[in-house]
């Protein structure tokens, strides 16, 4: 359930949702780690749920000793109210067997809270891709069909590539196998992408083919491909500089080389 | 996982498992099997003596709960603190996952000092991912939290701190604390990018979404076993609170060098 900072919850009504999935590479994460970084939104509250393996940390964001402002948790949200965007970070796996009731607790909480959209940004198992996909662009997109009459006209003028539906066992020639939606490596993804759909909720993925490793160049190619859709930043191609990077994302790959092992 | 710099790090999965399709066509069978191991899995909190004269379920008021989680954090308590002065048991959270020893459940147990000043839990067992956030329920559910402080004592090995800079042979502390937390903790903070995992980040994360004041300090040591050093690194967390209670801070030496002498044994292969 929200749990808001403040006595009273903030009136997120109208506001559009970025979310991420923690999918293969962190991907979504990292992207949101930059919107709220970017915009030095405020935290507004968490999601408070047995769904997710806890974690605490101090402020991500923290650019001086003024911005320390207590823990931060497993799922927190936050907003600009200038943008009218609201933006949930997830930082922590889904308990397994947990995944149904997280999506359940999502949903919810997106329907009582009124948002005029989410977008969803996600990643799935490059690997995997079939040999439509190796080819051209690593993005793709998925929408609700409550989605799909808001931006229908936007989605063609940017030309983006829906995510194709797959065989299940591909090779085998079962003419009564109905392709199907599979993303490979995108934890929660399909599961709340078709529970949207049926809960009739205005709701867009956006996922990107990739592997394990350094994935901040993934970061920033799906944070670009969301901002040529929402503008949220102008020129953003032109000065990469003007993402900013949070300090949280320092020593990613473990702490300096001791010396003394010279 | 491969690196820029090439070496390859083994990392935790970063949660890539995907949902199963089939959850609905479970047998019957399976379904039961699996009802019964989330009730083995439950975490059960169970007191020595009823909580309050009208069978309340909540403990008389005690303005402090300390945590100690982990070996060395709980052997410090029981060599500095849980040794001297009169300490009742009033209970003991039990659970069971697939680490517990043997067939019986593992406990935490709750010690209250005889004034109902500080209410003491040790966890020295293995409290899973999906037992976390209902231990915390459970145990914060039974406490009073109107003015309560909490502070925890974790320890957790060096080589999981992030740090431009080699930490040192010494074991060191940092600390990390709610917003409702005012005092200034005795030690640096743990620095960005490191985080809190386990047991203390979920009673964290509980305190500070209900505006508790609450404090962990958790210590980075290289040491495998617990040793007095490992040990003392955590004497300043608690010196402040041991002096407002009347608390003899001074080491139990028999307890001590009981510690360390089991811990040497184990840890020498070739006698």
């Amino acid at each position: 359930m929200f749990v808001p900072s403040q006595k009273s919850p903030p009136d997120l009504k109208g506001f559009t949702l970025i979310m991420p999935v923690v999918a293969v590479g962190n991907v979504g994460q990292l992207a949101v780690d930059l919107i709220i970084s970017t915009f030095n939104m405020d935290r507004v509250g968490h999601i408070h749920t047995d769904c997710l393996i806890p974690m605490a940390g101090s402020n991500p964001y923290s650019t001086g000793k003024e911005d320390a402002d207590g823990v931060h948790t497993a799922a927190e949200v936050y907003i600009s109210r200038e943008m009218k965007l609201a933006v949930l970070q997830i930082r922590s796996p889904v308990i397994q067997k947990r995944t149904k009731k997280f999506r359940q607790v999502l949903v919810s909480w997106m329907k009582a809270s009124g948002f005029s959209r989410t977008i969803v940004l996600s990643s799935s198992q490059a690997y995997q891709r079939d040999d439509r996909q190796l080819q051209g662009s690593p993005l793709r997109y998925l929408v609700t069909p409550s989605m799909l009459k808001l931006s229908e006209g936007a989605l063609k003028e940017l030309g983006w590539l829906e995510m194709e539906k797959v065989q299940a066992f591909p090779g085998l020639m079962d003419g009564n196998a109905e392709p199907r939606l599979y993303i490979p490596g995108g934890g929660i993804t399909k599961g709340l992408y078709t529970d949207s759909c049926a809960e009739d909720l205005p709701l867009a993925v956006l996922l990107l083919f990739c592997s394990e490793g350094d994935n901040i160049p993934d970061a920033f190619t799906i944070i670009n491909h969301l901002n040529s859709w929402l503008h949220l930043q102008d020129h953003p191609c032109e000065d990469p500089n003007k993402w900013k990077i949070p300090p949280s994302w320092t020593l990613m790959f473990g702490s300096s080389i001791p010396p003394a092992i010279f | 996982m491969a690196t820029f710099f090439g070496e390859v790090l083994s990392v935790f999965s970063r949660a890539v498992e995907d949902e199963e399709d089939d959850e609905e066509e479970e047998e019957e069978e399976d379904r039961d099997i699996l009802r019964a191991l989330e009730d083995k899995r439950q975490v059960r909190v169970r007191w020595s003596s009823p909580l309050s004269p009208g069978g309340g379920d909540r403990l008389p008021r005690c303005p402090h709960l300390l945590l100690a989680v982990g070996p060395t954090a709980s052997r410090f308590v029981s060599v500095y603190l849980l040794s001297r002065g009169h300490w009742d048991t009033v209970g003991q959270v039990c659970l069971w996952n697939e680490r517990t020893v043997g067939s019986e459940e593992a406990a935490c147990v709750l010690h209250r000092d005889k004034d109902n000043n500080v209410l003491v839990c040790l966890v020295d067992c293995f409290v899973a991912e999906d037992q976390l956030f209902q231990w915390t329920e459970q145990v914060m559910g039974c406490v009073d939290t109107t003015g309560l402080q909490v502070t925890v004592l974790s320890d957790c090995p060096a080589a999981e701190y992030r740090t431009a800079e080699p930490l040192g042979a010494a074991p060191v502390l940092r600390s990390l604390h709610t917003t409702s937390h005012k005092e200034a903790p005795c030690c640096p903070p743990v620095e960005l990018p490191n985080l809190v995992t386990g047991l203390p980040a979920a009673v964290l994360s509980f305190c500070q979404l209900h505006h508790i004041s609450a404090v962990l300090y958790q210590s980075y040591s290289d040491e495998r076993c617990p040793d007095s050093s490992s040990m003392e690194v955590f004497r300043p967390a608690v010196s402040r609170l041991a002096n407002a209670l009347g608390l003899d801070l001074s080491p139990n030496v028999d307890l001590l060098r009981k510690f360390i002498s089991q811990a040497s044994v184990q840890s020498n292969l070739y006698i």
